[in-house]
């Protein structure tokens, strides 16, 4: 197990270093930069200033120069300034993280706590009216655009139930930041719950074919233990993996949902650097995400050995 | 209630927040809460050209003088005084001399004297050494030889020539007073002013907010406590937010002719004013690129315009078509009807300006058979996009056959200084209702905000004789002569001025909107909140 820890670990540092390079010579391919922005809402270039705020911001070095201070500075715990604010990107970043990370784990809670139990009902009562709902549901799931989902349910619960406000940074208290953030977070992980419940159906119809629960049920265990004891657990390491997966895939969902809910995250934000070319802020987010995704994806494949005892990595 | 009702209930109460402000007693405190239609390029309003600084950024700062918050029509007789209590010109009409109120502080606690005032301009003009990094307007002062002062309290700008508007620009919101002792990159992130609101917070993408100044030198005034700008980018959401009264005011002409409907069917008794934002659509050609390095060419281009077609699909009939200068009784300068309709591509009678066009591009060899084919370059923003499909369709009647090049909006201005266009669509604010504003920052030859690079020795000639003159219908003779040159040599050819509308809760009081500029009435030291 720990050669295996020890192999993963090095695998991850490679794949954050691969991307690191990735991001950085990407953003750079991207056409204009950010002088040409900061330019824009001016209305006109002056290509002398233009070359003068290029050697502020360090632009006229070398990508390679570059890229070597990027790194240089993040191993130091610096993450430089961001271009737009002439902010450190830490004090523009940290203070979205946690607005994203509460949306992120709510819809992810959603997608679970909704998408794995009908997704056992539906295989259990396969081919009845509730079945057919259900899947009808997930369908639907899958289909609908996050940003037309979301755009219906602001309408509802804003306009006509007023229900909700537009978002606020400090609501007054725990209980209304959950309602503020649950209406966004159920239409982020509405997607996610239909996926979770549709490979949760079909696995479970395959576990449920198998002899060992035909075993179960002769040796007169309940439905339920049946069901949730030998079956579940049987037929939830793909479901696993594909929450992995959409873990990782949420920030996509999260970009249109915080922009139509107007929430200050950080997946908005990224969007919006990206548009004004804010390397140091695109940068370190990308980075960010990156390193979330390669954290997900290794607590996966640990919690195989959890959720599956004949699976060992020793060898 | 049918919407042309409605928008004339919507003006008469606008009409009455003009005349009838006294009768009403004004009540202090609340905050007033706005959105902001996207992301602030900086908190500099002396460094940028969009109303996405000047609407939140205004009320943080006092000019010399201003346009009369409560008249809707900017003038020279509609400046009043602000930091200035008084000014005056010499005999030779070159210098102008202003008189400051004394015991004003900046929010920082430091007082405010006529060095503040000459450091401006020095900065403007680039005799500081800590000047902008972006100076958009460096033409308006580009006849300004020096800024002296005389003690505390006394600051006189020396000409070059007499130029009888050279108040007028005092008197934009683009033209605020900065603290010397402020370095223009804190002016960027932490604005310090001496106006009625001091900034406290701007959260990117998210909120900006500014607090009363308790220590504003206009007694009494301002009765807000506040102003919170919360940044929505999506238009259906921010609409919804303000029809569901989540906010007391929208941004500025954020409402367009066919949301107008909406808005008002939604939240009814929202007051939505439907006004000129003076803002152009214009067509730009490139003439360094052939074919359209050929005035017959760009002759016929122009002629195949039917801006009433524009008005009517992209405005619903309400947009105003004129020429360069925005027209009565909207505008100040600019020419009447039927001066307009004998330059060339204004006539009503389309079909014949078409024929025309298509004899001409017949003459140079093109035909339905042969097209000229030609890329339609504009940003990638609906208000561009929208005019530009029109533009393709309409050139398409004259054997041009375009194709839409979308640009990204962040690299629009760079592309298009960098002359990387044949045929553009291109929409242009106009700061001030003054000749020389609108002229020498687009059509003169040393202009760095002229895009086309169009450049006529006479008509900057013109320009600088218009500029000079006293007498003011002499001078519009002269802008108007300016006019059928700049519509004779294609030189940006304006489509039309849209109207689009800006809404606020009825319970929103001392608010005008103006009519002839969009950057210049909103310092908010006069509105307060009756609930």
């Amino acid at each position: 197990m720990s050669a295996y820890l020890v192999r993963r670990l090095f695998l991850m540092a490679v794949t954050l270093v691969g991307m690191s390079m990735l991001i950085f010579v990407m953003l750079r391919l991207v056409p204009g930069n950010i002088t040409d922005i900061i330019f824009d809402s001016a209305g006109f270039v002056n290509p002398a200033q233009k070359k003068k705020i290029e050697r502020q911001l360090g632009l006229d070095q070398p990508i390679i120069t570059q890229y070597v201070r990027w790194i240089g500075g993040l191993a130091h715990g610096d993450l430089g300034y961001a271009y737009v604010s002439e902010k450190p990107a830490i004090d523009e970043i940290l203070p979205r993280i946690p607005v994203t990370a509460k949306l992120a784990g709510l819809a992810l809670a959603f997608s679970v706590l909704f998408g794995v139990p009908l997704g056992v009902m539906s295989a259990v009562r396969q081919n009845t009216t509730l079945d057919y709902v259900l899947r009808i549901l997930s369908l639907s799931g899958l289909s609908l655009p996050s940003f037309w989902l979301g755009l219906l349910i602001l309408m509802a619960f804003v306009h006509f139930l007023g229900w909700i406000p537009i978002y606020k940074a400090t609501p007054e208290s725990p209980w209304k930041e959950l309602a503020l953030l649950s209406i966004p977070a159920a239409a982020v992980g509405f997607r996610s719950s239909a996926l979770v419940m549709r490979l949760t159906r079909s696995s479970m119809l395959e576990v449920l074919r198998q002899d060992y629960i035909r075993t179960a049920r002769a040796k007169g265990a309940s439905e339920t233990s049946v069901n949730y004891e030998h079956a579940l657990r049987n037929a939830v390491l793909p479901v696993v993996t594909i929450i992995g997966i959409e873990a990782a895939f949420l920030i996509g969902g999260l970009i249109v949902t915080e922009t139509v809910f107007n929430i200050p995250g950080v997946a908005r934000f990224l969007v919006e650097a990206i548009r004004w070319r804010d390397y140091p802020i695109v940068q370190n987010l990308v980075m960010f995400i990156a390193i979330i995704v390669v954290f997900v994806n290794f607590l996966v494949d640990l919690m195989y050995v959890v959720l599956d005892p004949r699976i060992k990595y020793d060898s | 209630m049918r919407l042309s009702a409605r928008l004339a209930v919507a003006l008469t109460f606008a009409a009455i927040g003009l005349g009838g402000l006294p009768a009403l007693a004004q009540k202090s405190g609340g905050t007033l809460r706005i959105y902001h239609r996207d992301n602030l390029p900086s908190a500099s309003i002396h460094e940028e050209a969009t109303i996405s600084t000047v609407q939140p950024f205004m009320g943080v700062f006092n000019n010399l003088v201003l346009f009369d918050q409560q008249k809707p029509l900017n003038s020279p007789e509609t400046i009043v005084p602000d930091l200035a209590d008084s000014w005056s010109w010499d005999a030779t009409n070159t210098k102008l001399t202003f008189k400051l109120h004394p015991g004003v502080k900046w929010h920082d606690g430091k007082p405010f004297t006529a060095k503040d005032v000459q450091c401006t301009w020095n900065k403007l003009t680039g005799k500081d050494a800590d000047d902008f990094r972006k100076n958009p307007r460096a033409v308006w002062w580009q006849n300004l030889k020096d800024v002296t002062v005389g003690g505390d309290l006394e600051v006189t700008f020396v000409l070059n020539r007499p130029q009888p508007s050279f108040l007028m620009m005092f008197a934009s919101g683009y033209t605020p007073v900065y603290p010397c002792h402020v370095s223009t990159k804190d002016m960027r992130t932490n604005p310090i002013g001496t106006g009625p609101f001091k900034f406290v917070e701007f959260r990117r993408g998210d909120t900006v907010k500014f607090v009363r100044n308790p220590d504003y030198w206009k007694h009494g005034k301002p009765y807000l406590d506040g102003i919170e700008w919360k940044v929505i980018e999506n238009r259906s959401t921010r609409i919804l937010a303000f029809v569901a009264g989540e906010f007391d005011m929208t941004f500025a002409t954020d409402v367009t002719v066919p949301l107008l409907k909406d808005v008002l069917s939604q939240a009814p008794k929202a007051i939505c004013e439907l006004a000129p934002n003076y803002v152009s659509t214009n067509l730009i050609i490139n003439p360094s690129t052939a074919p359209f390095n050929d005035p017959k060419i760009r002759r016929a281009m122009a002629l195949s315009l039917d801006r009433k077609a524009f008005n009517d699909i992209l405005s619903g009939g309400k947009a105003d078509i004129t020429g360069v200068m925005l027209a009565p009784p909207a505008g100040i300068w600019g020419m009447p009807p039927e001066v307009l309709q004998s330059l060339p591509g204004y006539s009503s009678d389309v079909e014949k300006s078409r024929a025309e066009a298509r004899q001409i591009m017949e003459g140079l060899g093109y035909s339905d058979a042969k097209p000229l084919k030609v890329k339609v370059s504009t940003r990638n923003i609906s208000v561009y996009r929208d005019p530009a499909v029109l533009l393709i369709d309409q050139l398409k009647k004259i054997h041009i056959d375009g194709e839409l090049d979308v640009v990204d909006t962040s690299i629009w201005h760079a592309k298009v200084t960098r002359g990387e266009y044949s045929v553009g669509l291109n929409l242009t604010g106009v700061g001030v209702d003054d000749p020389d504003v609108n002229l020498y920052e687009n059509y003169s030859c040393e202009s760095e905000r002229n895009l086309t690079r169009y450049c006529n020795k006479e008509v900057d000639a013109l320009i600088d004789q218009q500029s000079q003159e006293l007498d003011r219908e002499k001078r519009k003779k002269i802008v108007w002569e300016i006019e059928r040159r700049l519509a004779e040599d294609l030189a940006r050819p304006i489509i039309l001025y849209d109207r689009v509308a800006t809404c606020w809760q009825p319970y929103v009081k001392g608010f005008v909107l103006h009519h002839n500029s969009i950057y210049n009435n909103w310092r908010y030291e006069d509105v307060w909140l009756d609930k």
